[in-house]
């Protein structure tokens, strides 16, 4: 039966999540430009930008990262159909993470060099954030006693009130998650330059398009996630949900204009830092109540 | 209207411009003319841009560059030559290494005069291109059609 909801969640998520997703990405650049003092493109600008990369011609260096892109775009619609339908945690950091390797053999199939530094880094965000993600999995099983979300529903105070650490925790690396300065290194949405745009470097056109929603569905999953831990059994949780997700994502557009991009050693040791204290000491704080 | 037009992302390179146009191109980015009210993105990947800003002319050494940076864009495309020097070569036109303008590598369809050139004048001149890409962008729809 679970398995019903899940695929009816995927289609309903790879439907919806594009047209939410592509709103915020068009907030987003709206606020930054006006956070820098431009009055900056209208709301529907993402949208047009995935048009244009359709009608653009097909050109492809190796012919297989389109191929990447497209699995990539299914586990994240995937990913998305098993979290919004009450499904498993666990199995949905685990599926969009699959998504997020499909994108790095996207890049590193095309052997162009720039496009390898791209992936190498992209590999190093996963394993940055990676760990934080499955401890706040794990905070969340033992806060509610089920990796199912929909179980958040049965809960009499949300989980936030005893696994804020873990919160906090996945705050910091939701800046990774959400490609957002400082821990923008592999996909940066404002340097269109070599290196920290590295991982499209040899995509165009249709691809370029795929990295482009899978980035809108990517956001509102995470967005959902941060929404996730004010879920109790009263009905107005959800509407709290949706106002502490908004605002987590207005604080990561806010942190993004304010902060310069670190290297890679400084994101990986700070994220790792973060998950063994955050994460960690929450655990431990968990097995003795 | 085509969407390439709503969405004209630009890459911009430096043949053999003084910097003074080069400054100019960014200007126009900057908030006083914000062309991203426009939709229009500064790139640094000939694969990713529609719309190529070529400053300054074009000499031996960099013509193969020029030349590879428009063959590795991505139909559909338009070229605007950005200040004097890229519409003809300027005052350096008949120094010993000068080819001429940009047009003596590429096809250019836009040219955009001044020295330097203004950010108004790019900016006309990026519209006008526009233009250009928008007949560019359904003939090569109709193309695939009929492919």
């Amino acid at each position: 039966m679970s398995f019903v909801y899940i695929l009816i969640g995927t289609v309903a998520f790879a439907i919806v999540a594009p047209i939410v997703g592509c709103l915020l990405a068009g907030l987003d650049r709206i606020i930054s430009a006006r956070m820098q003092g431009r009055v900056g493109p209208p709301l529907l600008q993402p949208y047009y930008d995935v048009r244009k990369l359709m009608e653009k011609d097909d050109v492809t260096v190796s012919g297989v990262d389109g191929v990447y892109m497209t699995c990539a775009l299914v586990f994240t619609a995937f990913a998305g159909g098993i979290f919004f339908s009450g499904g498993n945690l666990l199995m949905s950091a685990f599926i969009i993470t699959m998504a997020s390797l499909f994108f790095i053999m996207a890049a590193y199939s095309s052997r162009s060099p720039y496009a390898e530094l791209g992936a190498g880094r992209e590999t190093l965000q996963v394993m940055s954030y990676e760990p934080m993600v499955l401890l706040m999995a794990v905070c969340f099983y033992m806060a509610a006693g089920s990796f199912n979300v929909a179980d958040a529903f049965l809960l009499d105070k949300p989980v936030i009130t005893i696994i804020w650490p873990a919160f906090l925790g996945f705050l910091f690396i939701l800046t990774i998650k959400l490609r957002k300065s400082p821990f923008d290194i592999a996909m940066s949405h404002h340097a269109h330059q070599e290196l920290v745009k590295g991982t499209t470097t040899e995509m165009s056109g249709k691809t370029l398009a795929k990295v482009e929603v899978m980035h809108w569905c990517e956001t509102v999953l995470f967005l959902g996630w941060t929404g996730m831990f004010f879920l109790w059994m009263n009905p107005v949780s959800f509407v709290i949900a949706v106002v502490v997700a908004l605002a987590a994502w207005f604080f990561e557009i806010w942190v993004d204009n304010n902060f310069a991009r670190v290297k890679w050693q400084a994101m990986l040791k700070s994220a790792w830092l973060v998950a063994l204290v955050a994460g960690g000491f929450n655990i431990i704080f968990l097995m003795f109540v | 209207m085509s969407y390439a037009t709503k969405s004209p992302w630009v890459i911009h390179y430096d043949a053999s411009s003084c910097n003074g146009c080069d400054i100019e191109v960014l200007a126009a980015l900057c908030p006083g003319f914000d062309v991203e009210r426009f939709g229009i993105i500064n790139t640094g990947n000939p694969k990713h841009a529609d719309i190529f800003l070529v400053t300054g002319s074009v000499n031996e050494r960099n013509i193969s560059v020029v030349k590879q940076i428009y063959d590795q864009m991505v139909e559909p495309k338009v070229v605007v030559a950005c200040g004097t020097c890229a519409c003809s070569g300027g005052i350096f036109h008949d120094c010993y290494n000068v080819l001429g303008g940009v047009d003596q590598a590429i096809p250019v369809d836009v040219y955009a005069p001044g020295c330097a050139v203004r950010p108004e004048a790019i900016i006309d001149g990026v519209v006008q291109a526009l233009g250009i890409l928008d007949e560019k962008s359904k003939a090569l729809k109709a193309s695939k059609r009929g492919a």
